[in-house]
């Protein structure tokens, strides 16, 4: 990484700091993102992702580092970086009071496009993005999916290089996260460089070349999808007593379960495939154990931090992330 | 250096233009598209207009100008002070729907792209003084209806008139951009302000300075509104004006830098 100019990168970061008041949000981060890739920065909510992101897309000053976008120093140009990226908020950035298809006209008369070829990008842009039939329709109607990605569309508009997704997909249903997956990498196969966050490592399984993980402003871990699910525990079926006797003989038949005297559960590792869950059921018939309750649980972005950083420690991380 | 200079200046500056030309397409279809706001803001001016001439007209036309005076000449002193009021309801809507814009995503797209920045204000601005004209217009129609009549101004009096509508419109403006700026949401907007329409209610809009209580006649007297309704009525009527239009040009243009100064200053802040 010490042999690469910022030039060389997409994007490049090196202590990154930002604090609001006396709370210190980012603590002097290191990014290097190669033109061409995704990149994910992973983490929960209030992990400064979003912080990053705006300062990164010209939205916020840092307090201090070395920042380069598209070759051009955020400090010093930043109407250059400007020119070369596309953003798409966490909130959704479109004009409800006017229709989808005027919204994008808006986009196209920004970027100094001429009426023909502003004409062409909406119609083609809408059409590609499933909204045609909605064009002429305020936005105000359109549902959250719909405006997620009349917002990505108007983002497209520019032609930009380097395209940041703050959360593309909190608050869509699975269909619609599946759509905007799509979305994304098709975006990649046309050559752009794709910043996202997301708090999902599911998601940045799915899209990223490269993650890294951000935990109390400082990046945790860095590295491929693959890299990183190493560091986590694997899976494992978890089997759950109601009566301590039968968890007691249970316990000791099975002698490789991690137990959980309090829960008066055990923990078999496992990655959740049909053969290996057959193997562990028929070893618990052999054995003669009943539980009252058994869970398969596979890796998530909980157990990435835990690993990270020892358990504890993870800011605000609602449970209905758990999944 | 300097031949290179000089187109690109002249470049950005078309820039700046097309992309504020841009906003104000994008603020004059707001306007299009939900009429009922404008409507709503000229509804009081209106209003007032009417019950001031029909309803309280008798009454009020005993108070001016001494024995003698009619409806009519009632009529013609308030229709001046109601066009003034008619600026300060209306550019309300622009302190409204900058607010709206600052708590939306979209300004915060507006900011990661390359346009010009100022084109943001430079749009709400400008539709708001379009729309305060049209604004007059209607007032100024309600009130010939009526029997509004100024057949004595000259064509420079007309032009001066209508040169201090445009210089008040523009000052009030940019305080009520400041105003949403300032405020977290359109209503919060709305009440701060509220004085805008309250002001020119203890003006000389409705009744004559020296018809105030004396307690009351300094808050009448020194605002910015009394100088702009005596100006106007002294231009369209031929009543005295005296030093009332240098006072009035002196708050278009300390309003003006003050609210320039003041949204600009609101709007170049890093967002939240």
């Amino acid at each position: 990484m010490t042999t690469t100019t910022p030039r060389s990168l997409a994007i490049a970061a090196k202590g990154l700091r930002k604090a609001f008041g006396d709370k210190l949000v980012l603590d002097g981060i290191d990014l290097a993102v190669p033109a061409g890739t995704v990149f994910s920065l992973l983490g929960p909510n209030g992990a400064g992702k979003t912080t990053a992101v705006k300062i990164l897309s010209t939205l916020i000053t840092a307090d201090a580092g070395e920042l380069h976008v598209g070759g051009h120093d955020l400090a010093t140009a930043p109407q250059a970086v400007r020119a070369a990226i596309g953003v798409t908020g966490q909130f959704s950035a479109v004009d409800g009071l006017i229709t989808g298809e005027e919204n994008m006209l808006l986009m196209a008369d920004l970027h100094h496009l001429s009426r023909s070829e502003g004409r062409r990008t909406a119609a083609e842009l809408l059409e590609r993005f499933d909204l045609a039939e909605a064009a002429k329709k305020p936005v105000s109607t359109y549902s959250g999916g719909m405006k997620r990605r009349l917002d990505i569309a108007m983002t497209l508009v520019g032609d930009p290089r380097i395209i940041f997704l703050d959360e593309p997909t909190t608050g869509l249903d699975p269909r619609s996260r599946h759509t905007m997956w799509g979305i994304i990498r098709e975006l990649v196969s046309g050559g752009v460089t794709v910043f996202l966050t997301t708090q999902y490592l599911e998601e940045a399984d799915e899209l990223a070349d490269r993650i890294a993980v951000l935990s109390d402003g400082k990046l945790a871990a860095e590295g491929s999808a693959d890299e990183l699910k190493r560091i986590v525990p694997g899976g494992h079926v978890r089997l759950r007593f109601t009566d301590p006797a039968a968890y007691r003989s249970a316990a000791v038949a099975l002698r490789e379960a991690t137990s959980d005297d309090e829960a008066l559960s055990l923990q078999i590792p496992s990655d959740g495939s049909q053969r290996e869950l057959r193997a562990i059921l028929d070893w618990l018939d052999s054995a003669g154990v009943e539980a009252d309750e058994l869970t398969v649980h596979t890796p998530d972005l909980d157990d990435v931090f835990f690993a990270l950083t020892g358990g504890i420690n993870v800011p605000n991380q609602p449970k209905e992330n758990v999944r | 250096m300097s031949t290179a200079q000089i187109p690109a200046r002249r470049s950005r500056l078309s820039l700046a233009v097309r992309d504020s030309n841009t906003m104000l397409r994008r603020n004059l279809l707001h306007v299009r598209r939900y009429p009922s706001m404008t409507l709503n803001l000229l509804l009081t001016p209106i209003m007032l207009l009417l019950l001031f001439v029909y309803v309280f007209g008798g009454v009020m036309s005993a108070g001016i100008g001494g024995g003698g005076a009619d409806r009519s000449d009632y009529i013609a002193y308030l229709v001046p002070g109601l066009l003034i009021m008619t600026i300060g309801s209306t550019v309300i809507g622009a302190a409204v729907s900058v607010s709206m814009d600052m708590t939306e995503g979209l300004i915060a797209r507006f900011r990661t792209m390359a346009v010009y920045r100022g084109s943001v204000l430079v749009g709400h601005v400008v539709g708001s003084v379009l729309q305060v004209l049209a604004s007059l217009v209607l007032v100024g129609a309600v009130a010939v209806a009526i029997g509004f009549r100024s057949t004595d101004a000259t064509v420079l009096e007309w032009l001066a008139a209508f040169g201090l509508i445009s210089l008040f419109t523009l000052a009030l403006t940019w305080i009520a951009v400041g105003m949403g700026m300032a405020s977290p949401n359109p209503e919060a907007a709305s009440n701060m302000a509220t004085p805008l329409i309250l002001l020119p209610l203890i003006s000389s809009a409705f009744v004559p300075i020296d018809a105030i209580p004396g307690w009351f006649q300094p808050i009448a007297e020194y605002q910015p509104f009394t100088p702009a309704i005596e100006t106007l009525r002294g231009l369209l009527l031929g009543t005295e004006i005296g030093d009332n239009w240098w006072i009035a040009l002196v708050w278009c243009v300390g309003l003006t830098a003050l609210g320039y100064r003041w949204s600009t200053s609101l709007f170049n802040r890093d967002p939240k």
